[in-house]
């Protein structure tokens, strides 16, 4: 056997490698089924195409989980993600308002307060539940399971008090754009994605933020005898996981030009968890790799989409989705792996890895 | 030792050890030990940390397996093989953490795992187990309601609780492990009343503590054990405080001999660090004054559990006093956590090493340069370089053995962590360094240059805390020592004080 070089002993070891195969592997099961899957062409002034179309559609869970990435590294989890979707969305259309205005025999865009007001309103929302989580799991000690469990149960009764148990829908157009919308020719919403994985990624490079959240999330004794201010971090670290489901909020209910706050992000928590563990963050907390939750929802949307398009019976496409992240998971297990190099190489086996 | 025909144990005799050996990976943690207990008397097990203390009772209720050695309980040979089997054939245990289930009533805790059962449907009988259960607590003079959770009740109860579940089986011999860590001195009077209405009763007790005076207070006899091996045994009466502890530490202390003095006290005119005016924290530390001058190095002597860990953690933030005052520089401070007393200039090196210091799936360098991070706060980040060169430095001036700064530092051994952890400190530039057991579990060499390295920074006028379970490394380090007893102040003293004099101030009762 000969060693393999450097460089490829680097990408073999990298943690995202898994990840990215995975991705691969499923974008390249989709092209084999679907030919025009890869095709992405100019039409209506914007880009086109079932990738185009991935992207698009993973943006609010990307967001989702680069959030739940940063709170999952310091030992914690949120589960309330999916309701705080639902709220953001429901005050940020409930303030918008729900009536169809007729002007001179034509639909005239009128809101009930600015929209920039009612997006302020929507994240301040968010943020205040996610000072709600943290101070719950910081300052009282609550398990963050059920820290976040109040808010995931609790947060759907309050969206659905704000939308007054009515499916609340939009007709301002320009608050389409968020969801809809596209800007050089790529969706609106990547735009947000991105920005929001470009900021985090700056943070926890260029500050100390890294450092510190897994720290906290390997030792918090450690950590907090080391003079890092954990519950502060704590806190502050809900609050941002629960902006980005805000910005989800937006985007998911501009996408769909309405409000529901029963159905609004339903599962999203669990999505967004998943994604999370494909991307090769420990759920133990410590080490985490925000572009490997990237790679994760984008796995999740790929697998999604495949779905559909391969045409799985809907009674049966939960099933499939199940077995495939099951299978995934496993693909991505060092220790299973290890077992299967074991099983199929035992006659060589003395000269094995590790 | 050879005793090939030992002589009939004396009357009374319930249970005899004799010969124990015990090796762990080949390291001898028991070698030729022997216990004898009498029906009917309280016998205290003593010894330093790692004397063998918790091996021996652990071989005895069948979690260790013995080596060798003869174990007989009321003259018949015995080999427990599990906790379990110790406690059918009469032996109870009662550990240092009350290991019962908070959340489960006192009842199902006592009776967890052999519940009375109905006759014919084998259904748990609740009424006979809280029956039981109130019986039990009884003869302890506990009169609770046994249906509500245990989590309801204080610690002390819970310790009598625990007793009562040690009791619940035919005991007939009952070994209690440190039962007053966590009490109150009101607690630890109603616990010791319990244990001599049971001597009473005949039960043969067996109590392992590190409180010199609860020794007297109820042990009838005492056996020494030190590194792994038999002192002795001798009734309480004819044993004294000071004759204890050279059987502990294994040689005379003689007061009359006076090392010269090694380190010269700091001048009366160096300005004041840290003062502490009788601070303290309620069932933790009774109330004591603390002054620290700049540049000195001030020893905390004392035994396991004397209250020295408090000492540190009231200082750096770790616990609210309940009394008392701080003050830093003459000001009055309050440490709500460590980041406030790192603030002011404060370091601590903390006892555990795994569970306070370290952070182990992280590098050395990440770890050397947390401390200094969490002071310089979120913003103003050190770069990549500067935590490597931050950390190359220390390793090489630390002498710490590491492949490279990048290594976890959980893969390092116990003394370079420990040499990583200083490091982590010294890099804050601290003024005061709290030092809380620094040489704990390491080999000599690392030991001497961590010592070493203390001395030097003293010298360029930083001011250390020194807590150390090592009399010598104290008395050869500190300018002065303040000793500790019983949670306590027993009194300080001056530089150049010999090891005989600190063990003179811990086994005054």
């Amino acid at each position: 056997m000969t060693s393999p070089s450097p460089t490829v002993q680097r990408v073999l070891h990298h943690r995202l490698l898994w990840p990215v195969v995975t991705l691969v592997l499923l974008l390249a099961l989709n092209a084999a089924f679907n030919p025009t899957f890869l095709h992405v062409e100019w039409r209506d002034g914007h880009l086109y195409g079932s990738l185009v179309d991935i992207l698009n559609r993973a943006a609010p869970l990307v967001l989702v989980a680069l959030g739940m990435t940063l709170v999952i590294a310091t030992r914690g989890i949120d589960i309330s993600v999916g309701a705080v979707v639902a709220i953001a969305a429901a005050l940020a259309a409930a303030l918008i308002g729900g009536s169809l205005v007729v002007k001179d025999g034509a639909a005239a865009d009128v809101s009930r307060f600015p929209m920039w007001l009612a997006i302020a309103a929507a994240l301040g929302a968010a943020l205040a539940c996610g000072l709600w989580n943290g101070l719950l799991v910081a300052r009282i000690g609550m398990q963050p399971i059920i820290a976040t469990l109040i808010l995931m149960v609790a947060g759907r009764g309050i969206a659905q008090l704000i939308t007054e148990g009515q499916i609340i829908t939009v007709y301002y157009t320009p608050y389409f754009f968020i969801g809809g919308g596209y800007l050089l020719g790529l969706p609106f919403a990547l735009f947000i994605a991105a920005a929001v994985f470009a900021l985090l990624y700056l943070a926890v490079t260029r500050s100390a933020l890294g450092l510190f959240i897994q720290s906290i999330g390997i030792n918090p004794a450690a950590a907090r005898l080391a003079g890092v201010k954990a519950r502060r971090l704590t806190v502050g670290v809900y609050m941002l996981c629960a902006f980005c489901a805000g910005l989800a909020g937006l985007i998911i209910s501009s996408n769909v030009k309405s409000a529901d706050g029963n159905n609004a992000g339903q599962l999203l928590e669990l999505d967004a968890i998943l994604a999370v563990t494909l991307g090769g963050t420990s759920l133990t907390g410590g080490r985490f790799s925000l572009l490997g939750s990237v790679i994760g929802a984008l796995i999740i949307q790929t697998l999604t989409y495949a779905i559909y398009s391969l045409g799985v019976p809907p009674e049966i496409n939960l099933v499939v989705k199940a077995v495939v992240v099951f299978a995934v998971m496993l693909l991505q297990s060092p220790e299973f792996r290890a077992e299967m190099r074991r099983l199929v190489f035992r006659p060589a086996a003395a000269g094995g890895a590790q | 030792m050879n005793t090939p025909d030992p002589p009939a144990p004396p009357p009374g005799t319930v249970l005899e050890l004799r010969g124990i050996h015990k090796q762990f990976s080949g390291v001898p943690a028991l070698a030729d030990v022997q216990l004898r207990l009498r029906a009917g008397e309280i016998h205290a097990l003593m010894g330093q940390n790692g004397a063998g203390k918790s091996t021996l009772i652990k071989v005895l209720t069948g979690v260790y397996p013995v080596d060798a050695g003869e174990m007989r309980l009321q003259g018949r040979a015995i080999r427990p093989a599990s906790p379990l089997s110790a406690q059918r054939l009469g032996i109870s245990t009662v550990y240092q953490e009350v290991n019962l289930c908070p959340n489960l009533s006192v009842a199902e805790n006592i009776f967890a795992g052999r519940y009375p059962r109905r006759r014919f449907t084998r259904r748990i009988d609740w009424a006979a187990a809280n029956r039981g259960a109130r019986e039990l607590l009884a003869r302890l003079d506990v009169h609770i309601d046994v249906s509500r959770l245990l989590s309801s009740y204080p610690v002390a109860v819970q310790q009598m609780v625990a007793i009562a579940r040690a009791l619940g089986v035919q005991a007939k011999v009952l070994i209690l492990d440190e039962p007053t860590s966590s009490l109150d001195e009101d607690e630890v009077d109603k616990l010791f009343e319990v244990l001599r209405r049971l001597r009473a009763e005949g039960l043969a007790i067996l109590f392992v503590t590190h409180f010199l005076n609860q020794v007297y207070a109820v042990s009838d006899r005492i056996t020494v054990l030190r590194n792994g091996g038999w002192v002795g045994e001798w009734t309480a009466a004819e044993l004294g405080p000071q004759a204890l502890i050279s059987a502990m530490v294994g040689r005379e202390f003689d007061m009359a001999a006076r090392a010269g003095a090694q380190r010269p006290a700091v001048g009366a005119d160096t300005p004041v660090l840290l003062q502490a005016s009788g601070l303290g924290q309620r069932g933790q530390l009774q109330p004591l004054d603390l002054q620290l001058r700049a540049g000195e190095v001030m020893g905390l002597a004392g035994l396991l559990g004397s209250g020295r860990t408090e000492v540190a953690r009231l200082l750096f933030g770790l616990a609210r006093p309940d009394s008392g005052e701080l003050r830093v520089d003459g000001q009055p401070v309050q440490f709500k956590a460590p980041a406030d007393a790192v603030r002011r200039g404060l370091a601590m090196c903390p006892e555990e090493r795994k569970t306070d210091g370290i952070v182990a799936e992280l590098s050395v360098r990440e770890n050397i340069a947390l401390a200094l991070q969490a002071s310089l706060g979120l913003r103003r980040n050190l770069s990549r370089a500067e935590q490597t060169r931050l950390a190359e430095a220390f390793v090489k001036a630390l002498g710490i053995k590491t492949a490279s700064v990048e290594t976890p530092i959980g893969l390092l051994s116990g003394g370079n962590q420990q040499k990583a952890v200083l490091a982590r400190w010294l890099a804050t530039q601290p003024r005061l360094l709290l030092l809380d057991e620094p040489t704990r579990g390491i080999d000599v060499a690392a030991k001497q240059e961590i010592l070493q390295e203390i001395l030097r920074l003293a010298g360029e006028g930083m001011s250390v805390l020194f807590i150390s379970s090592e009399m010598d490394e104290v008395v050869r380090l500190s300018h002065r020592v303040t000793v500790l007893r019983d949670r306590r102040k027993a009194g300080e003293l001056p530089a150049g004080c010999t090891e005989d004099e600190v063990y003179e101030l811990i086994a005054k009762t």
